[in-house]
């Protein structure tokens, strides 16, 4: 299962988990757990559309997570942040619904947008994955501490002079660019567990923010290797995996942090 | 019984103003919400803006840090240590006290901090300062009020502002923290020689600590020592109406319309 075509799997997914885990790290830090499900879904409309019209699917699936992001953006500085998600959430996946209905395999095109089609990565597709992958990595890498300082302390941030809502926005653009790798490999709806399940779990564990990030990527890379390799022995839904392999490591994690004075205190004092 | 006369004049008269405001105005929405503001602050003082909720101390403390615009003069510090007035981070957040205050250093700026010894020995110093070293490690979450003022303080200080800057910090704390917040501020004032500027709608635990009292009511400011600014006939000016100034049991009680 590490040849071939299988191969191409491995490094894609292993690109989008470390990119899941970065980008969630951040998500569940900003309270935007709710963007981070709305705009994989943006990117299933695109996706959807593209492969309607004949263009690029990938190209499609980037300019309508980008749209959906610029979108949750803008409606969020005049309305409520949540309603303004809630609705491009619905607008997008009705729209991904009748573009897919409108082309020639409508459940396996749905199917395979929302749940992934983690066995059929081209080599072609592998290079333009690992890019936008880099891509989202650096954007953190490069604002991680403006990005930290406005989820923490917005006010403190807006008196130093870091717009707490060009972080947003910022942010929610990286978020659309490492959805559009994403969810050709994992899917929309998986992309959302492999963002909020290992990053959440990760900082029940420890209270570091470096080892926190770290931890989540490490995390997500399990979740995801384990899930490929299940899901080849067993051939039972990629998605039943990711899903509960992230619901697990949550829990898991939660465990962890229950431990008592005693356990979360021993992390705590690394 | 009154503590009020108790207090020195106000010291360092000598030294350059560090912060100035010369008749400072501010217009929201063509309603005017602050009038006619002029006081300055020097290196070493403690000054409290005093007044009833409403009276525009934060808008106050907004054009201070350059966030509203405003008519008139303000010349301030090129570096100013802010505190807010309510951390609201969940206990869940994997961010440390020490991973606060590091972000006091460096956390407007772009990039990521790796650790290091120095920083490591500067953030511990900033933390003892304050007395806040002990829970140096515990998730800021998971602090109390009183822990979490300490830790904003450190990292509003650790960069070496000339003038510090709190946004109602007696607020939401029991009676021993906010004693013990206001002796750490004089302490700090004194012996690092920055200004400390605080908002409070309660001028009580800070009577005997205050240089200068700014006292905002109605859009108006009346400033100087406590026991010039407070009285009967001075506020009852500043509210346009008459107001009763009490001592009672050493409390100072302002009794307005």
């Amino acid at each position: 299962m590490f040849t071939g075509l299988m191969a191409n799997t491995w490094i894609a997914a292993s690109v989008v988990a470390v990119v899941a885990g970065m980008t969630g790290y951040f998500a569940v830090l900003r309270g935007q757990a709710f963007a981070a499900h709305a705009i994989p879904n943006g990117a299933f409309a695109g996706a959807a559309g593209a492969s309607l019209l004949g263009v690029n699917v990938i190209a499609g699936l980037a300019v309508v997570a980008v749209a959906s992001a610029l979108g949750i953006g803008a409606m969020g500085s005049k309305a409520r942040h949540d309603v303004a998600t809630a609705l491009t959430l619905v607008l997008m996946l009705g729209l991904g619904a009748l573009f897919a209905s409108l082309s020639a395999q409508y459940a396996q095109e749905a199917y395979s947008l929302l749940f992934g089609q983690v066995a059929g990565v081209s080599s072609g597709e592998v290079a333009p994955i690992a890019g936008l992958g880099l891509a989202a990595a650096v954007a953190i890498g490069v604002a991680f501490r403006p990005l930290m300082l406005t989820s923490a302390l917005p006010e403190v941030a807006e008196a130093r002079g870091v717009s707490t809502r060009r972080a947003d926005l910022y942010f929610l653009l990286v978020m659309a660019v490492a959805t559009s790798m994403t969810v050709p490999v994992v899917g929309a709806l998986l992309m959302f567990s492999l963002m909020i399940g290992p990053a959440a779990a990760a900082r029940c564990v420890t209270a570091r923010p470096g080892f926190a990030l770290a931890l989540s990527v490490a995390i997500a890379l399990a979740i995801t290797w384990l899930s490929i390799a299940l899901f080849y022995r067993t051939n039972w839904p990629l998605g039943f995996f990711v899903g509960t392999g992230a619901a697990l490591f949550y829990l898991i994690g939660l465990g962890a942090r229950r431990v008592g004075p005693g356990g979360v205190a021993t992390i705590r004092s690394v | 019984m009154t503590t009020l006369s108790s207090k020195p004049p106000i010291p360092s008269e000598a030294k350059a103003a560090l912060l100035e405001l010369d008749s400072v105005s501010v217009r929201l929405g063509g309603r005017e919400i602050l009038g006619d503001v002029s006081f300055s602050i020097r290196p070493g003082e403690f000054a409290g803006i005093i007044g009833p909720n409403g009276a525009g101390k934060t808008t106050l403390l907004r054009v201070i840090l350059g966030l509203v615009p405003a008519a008139g003069r303000v010349d301030r510090p090129p570096a100013i240590g802010y505190v807010p007035q309510k951390l609201e981070i969940d206990p869940d957040v994997p961010l440390r006290a020490r991973d606060v205050v590091s972000l006091g250093l460096d956390g407007h700026r772009l990039g990521f901090t790796l650790p290091s010894r120095r920083r490591r020995a500067i953030v511990d110093a900033a933390l003892t300062d304050v007395g806040a070293f002990q829970y140096a490690n515990a998730r800021v979450g998971e602090l109390s009020g009183g822990e979490q003022q300490r830790v904003m303080i450190a990292h509003a200080l650790i960069g070496r502002p000339g003038l510090l800057l709190l946004d109602e910090p007696l607020a939401n704390l029991d009676l021993a923290s906010e004693q013990e917040i206001v002796t750490l501020l004089a302490k700090l004032a004194r012996e690092q020689d920055i200004a400390v500027l605080l908002s409070a709608h309660d001028m009580n635990s800070l009577v005997n600590v205050m240089d200068r009292i700014i006292y905002v009511a109605n859009g108006k400011v009346a400033t100087g020592s406590t026991d010039e600014v407070v009285t009967t006939e001075g506020l009852s000016r500043l509210y346009g109406h008459h107001v009763d100034v009490l001592h009672v049991h050493g409390r100072v009680v302002v009794v307005a319309g």
